[in-house]
C-alpha cells in the first residue's frame, strides 16, 4: 500500500470483513463436519442457510422476542432438514461419493424451489430488532450496530464449537472420525448414527448462520448456491476438515469479499479465485514435495 | 452368456442412438434441431466427466471451467480473428488444456471427496469470474451474435440450424472416436489401473501423479472443444451455460450411462438434458423442483452399488496434510 | 562385494510407539532371506519402509550403493525393487494379461531404445513368458477380479516379476494358500533366477528354513538375530522369543 493512502477509510470495511468472515465461518463449520467426520460432500448445505434466512425474514419484526424466536424456528427447521437429508443418505450411503453428491444436490434443488414458492423470487426484506437498528461510533467511525453485535455473537459461537469439538465426548469422537473412520466404527458407534449426528449438528449451524447472518448474506434465490461456494471455497482453503484453519481462512475470505472490494474494486471478482489458487497451489507443493518420490 | 448379451444389446442401442441422431435434423423442426447440437455439445462435455470419473476414478464437478474456458476463446477467437471452425476448435481445446493444466496442481494429490470439492469450487469460481470479466465475456449479459463460422476453410459458413447440427455431430462423432481410439491403447489400461488400486500402480514403478495430470489435461481439451460447440449450436454464451447444475446434470448423466462407459456417458447426459428441458417446457415454475425429486429418485432407482464404487482411493477423505506428522507413517509417503 | 540393499537405523514411530527401532538389514544380491518374527515385530512396516511406501522417522536405504531413502515406491520399484502384498493386489477390472502387462510397462524397454510401441511390444513378450511360467496362460483374458485367492497370488507374483526386479520382497506368499498351492509357490521361488534376490516375510517356519540362506528374526522393532537357518534354530533365546510370540 503506498504510504499516502490514509489507513483510516478502511476501518468499516475491515470490520465488515470481520463480520463476513465469521458468519462464513459458522456456516461452513457445518460443512467441515459433514465432510470431515462423515465424508459427506453435502450439496444442500446452502440450503441449510437459506431455511435459516427466509425464517428470520419471515418472523423478524423489530422485537428481541421474534428474534429469539426465529432462531428457534430457523436452527430447528434447518437441523430437522439436516437429518432429513442424513435419512435419504441412509439407503444409499454404502454407495460411492458421487450417489451422495447427486442425492444433496437434488436435494437443494428440490428444496431451493419449495423456499422461493414459499417466499416468493424476491430477496425479501430483512428487519433487525429495532435497539440494534441504530449505528455506533467506532474509532471515530459510524458503524452498524447489528454487525458489530453480530461480531460479538459469531465470535462466542466459533468459541463454542472450538469446546464443544475440544471437550466433549461427541467432540472426541468427531476428532477421532477425522482421523480414523475406522476407528471410530471400532468403537462400537453406527455410521447411520453419527452421519444423522453429524448432518443434524451441521443443519443447526447452518440455520443458526442463515437467521443471525440474514442481514449481512441475505435470504434469496441466489442465497444457497453462493452460502454453499463460500464454505467450499474457505473449508478447502482451511485444510479440509481443521477447525481452525477454517476459522482462518473465513476470516481471510472475509477481507478480501469486503476491504478486498474497497481497495482494488476493480481486482475483486478475482481475488477469491487467486486466493484459492495461491493457497492451494502452495499447499499442493508442499504435499507434491512429500510424494515427489512417488 | 449374459455378458455377451449386455454388449449385444449395447451394440443395438448405440447403433440405434447413431441413425436417429443422423436422421434427426430432417425429421424435426429447427428449433429442436437446434437444441439437439447443444445437447450434443453438453454430451461431450460429459465424455470428458466420464474419462476422468469413471475411466479414471477421479470424480469431477469442474468440467464446467474447461467447458467455459473453451466456449468464450471459442467466441473471441470467432468474432475476431477467424471464422473457422476447426480453429475454433484448435483453439477452445487448448484454453480448456490450459485451464485444466492450471489446476493440475490442485488436484494431482486428491481423490474422492476431497477432487469433488475442489473441482466443484474451482468449476464455480471460474463461472464467477466469468460473469464479471465484463470486458471480454460480456458479463452475465453474455455474448450474443457470434458470428456464424465455416467449417473448413473454403466451406460455406453454417447459416442453418441444420448445418450447424450435422457440424457439431461430426465434430462430436470424430472426438468421441478418437477418446474410444486412444482408451483401446495402453493409456486406457493404465488409467483403468489406477482407477482399481493406485497403489500397487506405484508399487509396479508407475508414475501415477503424470497419468492424473495427463487425463485431467486430456479431459480438459475436450471440454474445451465442447465449449466451441456450445457456440455454434446457439450463437451464444452466458454463464448460465455453465453453472452449477450444469455439472450435476453430467454427472447424473454419466452415472445414470455407466460411469466407467463414454457412450453411455454421452447417451446418457443427453436424456438427462432432454428431460430438463422438456420439464422447463411444460412445467415452468416447477421444474426445478421435479428435477430436484428426478435426482433423488434417480439416486435410488440406479442398479445397485453391491459392488465396491469405482472410485480411486478411500470412501472417507485422508488428506496427509491435514494429520499429525508423527503419526502418519502412511501408504503415500508423509514424511514423519 | 556391495549389498544390493542396506538399511541402516531404520526407525518408524506411530505416536509414541515405536514400530521399528534402529533395525539394520544387508541383503546381498541373489540372496534368498527371511524376516520372521512374532506378530507386531514390524515386518511388514520393514517391508514397507524398504518398498518406499512408508518413510522411515529415521535411518537412510541404500540401494545398490546408492541412497533411495527419499525415493517413493514408484521411483524404487523403476530401480528393481518388486513387491508381493499380503493381500493380493491386483487390477480387478484389467484381464490377468493386462495386468502382469501393465506391471511390466516400466521396465520394459531399455534406456536409449525408444519407440513408441517397442516398450508396449516388449512389455507384451515378458507377460506372455511370464504367464506360461506362472501357468496361467489359459485364463489370462479373464479379468483378475474374477479370481480365487490363490490364482490373484499367483498373478501377483507374475506381475512382481514383470518389472524385471532385482529384490522381490514378499510378504506372506503363503498365506491362505492351500497345500497344493504352497507346494507350487515353494518350487517357484526355489527355481527363481539368482538374478533376482529375495526378502522373505513368513510365519510358516519349515518354508523359511527350506528356501532361505539367511533368517532375521525381528521383535518389538529391533533386530534380535541374524543368521544362517541352522544357526537361528539352535539359538535357544530366539526360539524362545518366536514361540512365545506365536503363542
Amino acid at each position: 500500500m503506498a504510504a499516502g493512502i490514509r489507513f483510516d477509510p478502511y476501518v468499516v470495511p475491515a470490520l465488515d470483513g470481520v463480520a463476513y468472515g465469521l458468519l462464513v465461518f459458522v456456516a461452513a463449520a457445518g460443512l467441515v463436519l459433514c465432510f470431515g467426520v462423515a465424508g459427506i460432500l453435502n450439496l444442500a448445505h446452502g440450503t441449510l442457510y437459506a431455511i435459516g434466512g427466509y425464517t428470520a425474514a419471515a418472523l423478524l419484526d423489530g422485537g428481541w422476542p421474534s428474534l429469539a424466536l426465529a432462531l428457534a424456528v430457523g436452527v430447528v427447521a434447518a437441523t430437522a432438514s439436516g437429518a432429513l437429508v442424513a435419512g435419504l443418505l441412509t439407503r444409499v450411503a454404502a454407495r460411492n461419493h458421487l450417489t451422495q453428491a447427486l442425492l444433496t444436490f437434488g436435494v437443494a434443488l428440490a428444496g431451493g424451489s419449495l423456499l422461493v414458492s414459499a417466499f416468493g423470487p424476491d430477496d425479501p426484506p430483512v428487519r433487525v430488532p429495532a435497539a440494534l437498528d441504530g449505528s455506533v461510533v467506532v474509532a471515530g467511525h459510524r458503524y452498524a450496530a447489528y454487525r458489530l453485535v453480530f461480531i460479538v455473537v459469531a465470535a462466542l459461537l466459533a468459541a463454542l464449537i472450538h469446546l464443544v469439538v475440544r471437550r466433549t465426548r461427541a467432540g472426541m469422537l468427531v476428532r477421532a472420525a477425522v482421523d480414523d473412520a475406522e476407528m471410530v466404527a471400532v468403537l462400537g458407534v453406527s455410521p447411520a448414527r453419527i452421519r444423522v449426528g453429524v448432518l443434524a449438528a451441521a443443519g443447526a449451524l447452518a440455520g443458526a448462520a442463515g437467521v443471525l447472518g440474514a442481514p449481512i448474506i441475505g435470504p434469496g434465490p441466489d442465497t444457497a448456491d453462493a452460502v454453499l461456494l463460500l464454505s467450499l471455497v474457505v473449508v478447502v482453503l482451511g485444510g479440509l476438515g481443521s477447525m481452525v484453519g477454517t476459522l482462518l481462512a473465513a476470516l481471510a475470505v472475509g477481507q478480501i469479499q469486503t476491504l478486498g472490494v474497497a481497495l482494488a474494486p476493480s481486482a475483486a471478482p478475482f481475488l477469491l479465485f487467486a486466493a484459492m489458487a495461491v493457497v492451494l497451489a502452495v499447499r499442493a507443493r508442499g504435499l507434491a514435495t512429500v510424494r515427489r518420490a512417488t | 452368456m449374459r455378458r455377451g448379451a449386455v454388449r449385444a444389446l449395447r451394440r443395438g442401442v448405440a447403433a440405434l442412438v447413431v441413425v436417429a441422431l443422423v436422421l434427426a435434423p430432417w425429421t424435426v423442426d429447427d428449433y429442436t434441431v437446434a437444441l439437439l447440437a447443444r445437447t450434443l455439445a453438453l454430451g461431450l462435455v460429459a465424455v470428458s466427466v466420464a474419462l476422468l470419473t469413471g475411466v479414471a476414478g477421479l470424480p469431477t464437478l469442474g468440467q464446467t471451467a474447461p467447458y467455459a474456458a473453451g466456449a468464450y476463446a471459442s467466441a473471441v477467437v470467432g468474432s475476431h480473428l477467424s471464422d473457422v471452425g476447426l480453429v475454433h476448435l484448435a483453439v477452445a481445446a487448448a484454453a480448456g488444456a490450459a485451464l485444466a493444466a492450471v489446476t493440475v496442481p490442485l488436484v494431482v494429490s486428491a481423490r474422492g471427496v476431497v477432487l469433488l470439492m475442489i473441482t466443484l469450487a474451482v468449476g464455480e469460481l471460474a463461472v464467477t469470474v466469468v460473469g464479471r470479466w465484463r470486458s471480454v465475456t460480456g458479463g452475465t449479459d453474455g455474448l450474443a451474435g457470434v458470428a456464424a463460422s465455416r467449417p473448413l476453410w473454403g466451406l460455406p459458413v453454417l447459416a442453418t440450424d441444420r448445418a450447424r447440427y450435422v457440424y457439431t455431430l461430426v465434430v462430436v462423432a470424430a472426438l468421441v472416436g478418437v477418446v474410444l481410439l486412444v482408451l483401446r491403447t495402453r493409456v486406457g489400461l493404465l488409467l483403468r489401473a489406477g482407477r482399481d488400486d493406485e497403489a500397487r500402480l506405484r508399487a509396479s514403478g508407475h508414475r501415477v501423479p503424470a497419468h492424473v495430470a495427463g487425463v485431467h489435461v486430456a479431459a480438459g481439451a475436450v471440454a474445451g472443444a465442447a465449449g466451441s460447440l456450445l457456440v455454434v449450436a446457439q450463437q451464444f454464451v452466458s454463464p448460465a451455460d455453465f453453472g452449477f447444475d450444469t455439472s450435476a446434470l453430467l454427472l447424473l448423466g454419466v452415472v445414470i450411462g455407466g460411469t466407467a462407459s463414454v457412450g453411455g456417458a454421452l447417451v446418457g447426459a443427453a436424456l438427462v438434458v432432454a428431460a430438463r428441458d422438456w420439464l422447463f417446457g411444460v412445467l415452468p415454475g416447477q421444474a426445478p423442483l421435479v428435477l430436484g425429486l428426478a435426482f433423488v429418485a434417480a439416486v435410488y432407482l440406479l442398479p445397485d452399488g453391491g459392488r465396491r464404487p469405482r472410485v480411486r482411493g478411500r470412501l472417507l477423505p485422508a488428506v496427509p496434510a491435514r494429520r499429525p506428522a508423527p503419526e502418519s507413517p502412511t501408504p503415500t509417503g508423509v514424511r514423519a | 562385494m556391495t549389498p544390493l540393499l542396506s538399511a541402516e537405523g531404520i526407525t518408524v514411530r506411530y505416536g509414541s510407539l515405536a514400530a521399528l527401532d534402529g533395525v539394520d538389514l544387508r541383503i546381498m544380491p541373489g540372496q534368498r532371506h527371511a524376516l520372521i518374527g512374532p506378530n507386531g515385530a514390524g515386518k511388514t512396516t520393514l517391508l514397507d519402509v524398504l518398498g518406499g511406501s512408508t518413510r522411515a522417522g529415521r535411518g537412510r536405504v541404500l540401494l545398490a550403493g546408492r541412497d533411495v531413502t527419499r525415493l517413493g515406491p514408484a521411483a524404487r520399484a523403476r530401480r528393481g525393487v518388486g513387491r508381493i502384498h499380503q493381500r493380493p493386489a491386483v487390477w480387478s477390472t484389467l484381464t490377468v494379461r493386462q495386468n502382469v502387462l501393465v506391471a511390466a510397462l516400466p521396465r520394459a524397454v531399455r534406456p536409449g531404445r525408444w519407440h513408441p510401441s517397442a516398450r508396449r511390444r516388449a512389455a507384451a513378450r515378458t507377460a506372455d513368458a511370464l504367464l506360461a511360467r506362472v501357468g496361467l496362460t489359459e485364463i489370462a483374458a479373464i479379468p483378475a477380479g474374477h479370481l480365487a485367492h490363490g490364482q490373484r497370488r499367483q498373478v501377483e507374483i507374475a506381475m512382481g516379476l514383470a518389472g524385471r526386479p532385482r529384490l522381490l520382497l514378499l510378504d506372506e506368499p503363503a498365506a491362505g494358500l492351500s497345500a497344493v498351492e504352497v507346494g507350487w509357490l515353494m518350487e517357484f521361488l526355489r527355481t527363481l533366477p539368482r538374478a533376482v534376490a529375495v526378502l522373505l516375510v513368513e510365519h510358516r517356519l519349515d518354508l523359511v528354513y527350506a528356501l532361505c540362506d539367511t533368517v532375521t528374526v525381528l521383535r518389538d522393532g529391533r533386530t534380535l538375530a541374524t543368521g544362517t537357518p541352522a544357526e537361528i534354530r539352535a539359538s535357544g533365546p530366539v526360539r524362545e522369543a518366536y514361540a512365545e510370540g506365536v503363542a
